[in-house]
C-alpha cells in the first residue's frame, strides 16, 4: 500500500429503507486507521445494515461511503480487496470441514493450493481448531464457529474488518477468546468495525463509540465520554447491619447528593459521576463505623445510556424496530 | 443422565501468540483468476457430494427408473418391441434425466442463499459471477453422472447404437451442453421465488410439458396437428434430435449447431440476469 488514508471508514449520510421502514437514516461515521470502533445499538437500530452497505452487500439508497479512501459504490471491487466481514449469520459453510472452509477462503483469495493448506493448518492452530478441523463446522459449538468465522476473515489479513455482534449467544469464556482475538487483530494494525449491543464490549475494545437508534447515530464519543454524558454509573453499597441503613443513607446523600433504597434491607444505591467520589463516599461510611459488606461502581448498561440519551429503553427501542419490520414485511 | 450433546466443546483457548503471529505472517496474495475462482467453487460442490453421497441417490436411482419403466412399459405398445423401443427412446430419456437434473441447480442455489456464507462470497474480491458459474460446474458432473448411468443401463438391455462409443461420448457432451444452458433459467428462478420448494414446483412444472411434448418418446407424427407444431418448435425437440442423430451417426451439422446456438442464447440472457438478481439479493 502506498499511501495510508488517515480514515478508514467514512460514512456520510447513510440511508436505507426497506419498504417503508427506513432502516438506517442518515447515518454518519468516521474512524481512524488502526482503531478499533464500536456501533452501539438495540436489534433492529440499523447496525447490521449499516455494516453491509459498508461491506458493499447492500447499496445505499442516498448518502457516500469511503473505504479507505475507496467509495463504496463505484469502487466496490477495490473495497472488497481491503476488507473482511464477519456476519452475524456466522459467515461460514456449514456442510463443509472446518478445515476445508478454511482452504476453500484461501483458494478464492487467490493463495495457491498448498499456501492455502498451509495457511489453513497455521489459522486453525492459533485458534484452537485443529483438533476439530476435519469435522463439519454444523456440528461446532457456537463458540467455535465464531472463532472458525474469524479466522475465515483473516485468512489473507484485511485492512479493515467488520464484525457484526462477533459475540452475541457465546458464553462467558468463548466472549473472553473472541474479545483476545479482536486485541490481536488490533494490535496488527487491522481497523475494526464492532457492531455490538453491549456497552461493556463496546468499552473494552473501543477506542471510539457510536451510539444508533431508529437508523440515526445519537450519540459519539470515546467510552468515558459516553458514559460521563450519561450520568457514569451507579455506587452499589451492602452493609453488614442493616440497622445502619438510614445512618448510611444520610451519609451518602450528604456526600453524593441522591440516594436510593433498595428492596434488600441491607442495599442502597447512589448515582455517581466519577469512582473518586464513590470512593471518598465508602471511606465516609467506613470513617463513620459504618459496616461494609460489599460495595462496588457498576457501569450504567446499555439500557441505561439509552434511556439516558433517548428517554426510551435499548428493549422498548427493539420492539418497535421490531413491530416495523413487520408492518413492512 | 441426558443425552449426550452433539455439538463439540470447545477443545482449546485460542493461542494469542499464535494468532498474532498468524495475522502478522502473510502478504495479500495477487487476486485469484476468474476461472481459478469458477473451479474452486465447483470444488466445494464436489466436497458436499463427498460428505453427503445420498444427494447422488436422484441422479442415479431415478434414471434408472425411467429406463425400466418406459422401456418395459410402453416399449411393446408404442413401437411393437422393447428393444424398438429402447432405441428409440434411449436418447430421450437420456435428455430428459439430465434436464430434470438442472432444477436442482436452483433449488441448490435458493437453499444456500439462506446461509451467512453467501455473504462472505459476496465481501470476496472475486470475480462475481464465479460463485454462480463454479456451482453449475460442479453440478456438470452431476448430470455426467445422470447420462452414464442411462447410456451404461442401456447398453446393459441391449442398446447398440449405430456410431458407438464416440457417438455416444458425444450426445452426452451435448445433452451437458444444453443442460448448462438450461441450469441458468433455474439459477434466475432460484433467485426470484422464496423457497427451494417453490423452485422445484416450478421447474418440474415447466419441465414435464416441454419434455414429455416433445420427440423424446413419441414419434410426432403419431399426435394432432396442434401438438406436432409445438413438438417442432419444443428445443427439448431439437436437443433429443441432435443427441439422437450422434447416436446414430446421422447428426447434420445444423441439428447440433441449433442446439449449441440455443445454449449459447440461454446463457446469454439468463447468465447475467442471475449475476444481476444474485448481486442484487439483500
Amino acid at each position: 500500500m502506498s499511501t495510508q488514508s488517515p480514515l478508514a471508514i467514512e460514512a456520510n449520510g447513510l440511508v436505507k429503507s426497506f419498504g417503508e421502514t427506513r432502516a438506517v437514516d442518515g447515518v454518519d461515521l468516521t474512524v481512524r486507521t488502526g482503531s478499533v470502533y464500536g456501533v452501539l445499538g438495540p436489534n433492529g437500530a440499523g447496525k447490521t445494515t449499516t455494516i453491509r452497505m459498508l461491506a458493499t452487500l447492500l447499496t445505499p439508497d442516498a448518502g457516500s461511503g469511503r473505504v479507505l479512501g475507496h467509495d463504496i459504490v463505484k469502487e466496490a471491487d477495490k473495497v472488497r480487496g481491503l476488507i473482511s466481514l464477519t456476519g452475524q449469520l456466522a459467515s461460514v459453510d456449514e456442510d463443509l470441514s472446518g478445515r476445508e472452509n478454511m482452504i476453500l477462503i484461501g483458494r478464492l483469495l487467490g493463495l495457491k493450493r498448498d499456501a492455502a493448506k498451509a495457511r489453513a493448518t497455521e489459522l486453525l492452530d492459533a485458534f484452537g481448531l485443529s483438533e476439530a478441523s476435519g469435522r463439519l463446522v454444523k456440528n461446532y459449538s457456537g463458540g467455535m464457529r465464531r472463532r472458525l468465522d474469524i479466522a475465515a476473515s483473516i485468512v489473507v489479513t484485511p485492512e479493515v474488518m467488520f464484525l457484526d455482534e462477533p459475540t452475541t449467544g457465546l458464553d462467558p469464556r468463548s466472549r473472553n477468546q473472541v474479545w483476545d482475538i479482536i486485541r490481536a487483530l488490533s494490535d496488527a494494525g487491522t481497523t475494526i468495525l464492532l457492531c455490538t449491543q453491549y456497552l461493556d464490549e463496546a468499552d473494552r475494545l473501543a477506542e471510539g463509540i457510536a451510539v444508533i437508534d431508529h437508523g440515526k447515530v445519537i450519540a459519539e464519543g470515546t467510552p468515558s465520554q459516553l458514559k460521563a454524558s450519561v450520568g457514569s454509573g451507579r455506587l452499589h453499597i451492602r452493609l453488614l447491619d442493616p440497622e445502619q441503613r438510614p445512618q448510611a443513607e444520610r451519609l451518602i446523600a450528604a456526600e453524593l447528593g441522591e440516594v436510593h433504597l433498595e428492596p434488600d434491607p441491607a442495599a442502597l444505591t447512589a448515582p455517581c459521576a466519577d469512582a473518586d467520589r464513590a470512593a471518598e463516599a465508602v471511606a465516609q461510611l467506613t470513617r463513620e463505623g459504618v459496616r461494609i459488606a460489599d460495595f462496588s461502581v457498576g457501569q450504567p448498561s446499555l439500557d441505561e445510556v439509552f434511556l439516558a440519551l433517548t428517554g426510551h429503553t435499548a428493549e422498548e427501542s427493539a420492539e418497535e424496530a421490531d413491530m416495523q419490520e413487520e408492518r413492512a414485511a | 443422565m441426558s443425552t449426550p450433546a452433539t455439538t463439540a466443546q470447545s477443545p482449546a483457548v485460542a493461542d494469542a501468540a499464535a494468532v498474532q503471529k498468524a495475522i502478522s505472517s502473510t502478504a495479500r496474495p495477487k487476486r485469484a483468476s476468474a476461472l481459478s475462482a469458477a473451479l474452486t467453487f465447483g470444488w466445494r460442490g464436489m466436497l458436499k457430494v463427498k460428505h453427503v453421497p445420498e444427494q447422488l441417490l436422484d441422479v442415479t436411482i431415478t434414471p434408472v427408473m425411467f429406463v425400466l419403466m418406459f422401456t418395459y412399459l410402453f416399449g411393446g405398445a408404442i413401437a411393437g418391441s422393447t428393444g424398438a423401443y429402447l432405441d428409440y427412446i434411449l436418447p430421450g430419456i437420456l435428455v430428459m434425466s439430465v434436464l430434470f437434473t438442472t432444477v436442482y441447480s436452483g433449488v441448490a442455489l435458493n437453499t444456500d442463499l439462506t446461509k451467512g456464507v453467501v455473504e462472505r462470497f459476496r465481501t470476496l474480491p472475486i470475480w462475481r459471477p464465479a460463485p454462480l458459474v463454479g456451482a453449475l460446474l460442479g453440478d456438470s458432473v452431476r448430470y455426467l453422472v445422470a447420462g452414464t448411468v442411462i447410456v451404461v443401463l442401456g447398453v446393459i438391455l441391449g442398446f447398440r447404437p449405430d456410431a458407438g462409443v464416440p457417438g455416444v461420448v458425444a450426445a452426452l457432451a451435448l445433452t451437458i451442453v444444453f443442460a448448462f444452458g438450461l441450469s441458468w433459467v433455474f439459477t434466475t428462478l432460484g433467485l426470484l421465488l422464496r423457497s427451494p420448494n417453490a423452485v422445484m414446483n416450478a421447474g418440474f412444472m415447466a419441465l414435464f410439458p416441454i419434455t414429455f411434448v416433445s420427440n423424446a418418446f413419441v414419434p410426432p407424427e403419431t399426435l394432432p396437428a396442434g401438438l406436432e407444431a409445438f413438438v417442432d418448435v419444443n428445443p427439448v425437440s431439437q436437443v433429443v434430435t441432435g443427441a439422437r442423430g450422434l447416436m446414430d451417426g446421422t447428426a447434420s451439422a445444423g441439428d447440433i449447431l441449433l442446439v449449441l446456438g440455443i445454449a449459447a442464447a440461454l446463457t446469454a440472457v439468463f447468465a447475467p440476469l442471475t449475476t444481476y438478481l444474485y448481486r442484487r439479493r439483500a
